[in-house]
């Protein structure tokens, strides 16, 4: 018998029980180590469902502390959890969910200096950051390290998400869709555009899943593919993304071959 | 050369009657066996409902005593 306790055989009976995953693919949950970037609206889902489904080794990186205006959609985070950090917020919440769970904490400011290093300790990235700098160094710093990146933002009533996994030739990378950041002010900030609280929900939930697919090796995965959600409309819309043969970095020809550190601004996009 | 082994999970109920039993079968080879010995009636039942969706063979059911049943199952 895999080498679970009496405890572990009934915390993960439901997915043990799942054809596709069985004790080895709980295995691999648990033998997983997965970095969530940024842990707010959609790292709050993604922290949470990951840990209760047993991810071995959750790395979370943030440098905010937690505000009462988080909590109509950051719902790892409490009332009392004000001005603490948000990484030690979250961790009491996921020691307290799963034990199971090992939780490394990094309150640095993600930067070319320091997202080598940390996104070589995991197997893949979730990347929930509200920042265009982040975002862009996130894929990059994946597409170097050949990390599977898994893509989710929110903007008032509209989510996207997104697979990309640079150990496949034919995956796009986020500079595929967007090959450069806009210029700062041409974006509303989040606290101009607004969003709805259940959005990060949804769209972080849809990120979990497919990082769990990932570790288990099941399913077909979110690759060449961005999911588009209206909250409004309540429909879900797909859209192929083709891997763009004239992308600034992971075509043939690549015109950035190292990190950069783009001025940091406030997107949902 | 096939192996038989042998589990013992009275006092399990549904649904960790078929965990046990699926954590088990995953640790044997293709063609070995799996004696499963359950004082749990309705695991006779479920468990070999289980079994089978996943490709096992049952080989033999069978009343032990009036609370054991033993289950032999090939693995698939």
């Amino acid at each position: 018998m895999a080498d679970f306790t009496e405890e572990q055989i009934r915390r993960y009976s439901r997915h043990i029980i799942l054809p596709e995953l069985g004790g080895k693919g709980q295995k691999k949950i648990s033998d997983a180590k997965v970095l969530c970037v940024g842990v707010g609206g959609l790292g709050s889902p993604n922290a949470l469902y990951l840990s209760a489904a047993g991810v071995g080794t959750l790395g979370l990186i943030d440098m905010d502390r937690v505000d009462v205006s988080n909590l109509q959609r950051q719902i790892i985070h409490s009332t009392p959890d004000q001005e603490k950090l948000k990484v030690q917020s979250a961790k009491e919440k996921i020691n307290a969910l799963n034990p199971d769970v090992e939780v490394v904490t990094y309150t640095e400011k993600l930067s070319s200096k320091n997202v080598k290093e940390i996104v070589a300790k995991y197997d893949l990235v979730v990347d929930g950051c509200d920042n265009f700098a982040t975002r862009y160094l996130v894929n990059d710093a994946c597409f170097f390290a050949k990390k599977p990146n898994v893509y989710g933002s929110v903007f008032r009533f509209e989510g996207r998400a997104t697979v990309f996994d640079p150990r496949s030739e034919a995956s796009p990378c986020y500079r595929c869709l967007h090959p450069y950041p806009p210029p700062p002010g041409e974006v509303p900030t989040c606290h101009e555009a607004g969003v709805i609280g259940v959005l990060p929900g949804v769209i972080g939930v849809i990120q979990a899943t497919e990082a769990l697919k990932l570790i288990v090796g099941i399913g077909r995965l979110l690759v060449g593919r961005l999911l588009l959600y209206d909250a409004l409309d309540m429909t879900f819309r797909e859209v192929k993304v083709p891997k763009d043969p004239g992308c600034p970095l992971c075509s043939k020809h690549p015109k950035i071959k190292g990190l950069i550190d783009y001025e940091q601004f406030c997107s949902g996009v | 050369m096939a192996e038989k082994k042998h589990l013992d999970i009275k006092g399990e109920v549904c649904p960790y009657t078929f965990v046990k039993t699926k954590l088990a079968l995953e640790g044997l080879s293709s063609g070995d066996v799996l004696e499963v010995v359950t004082d749990h009636k309705q695991a006779v039942t479920n468990v070999t409902r289980s079994c089978e969706a996943e490709g096992h063979d049952i080989l033999s059911k069978e009343q032990l005593n009036e609370n054991d049943w033993k289950l032999t199952i090939r693995k698939k």
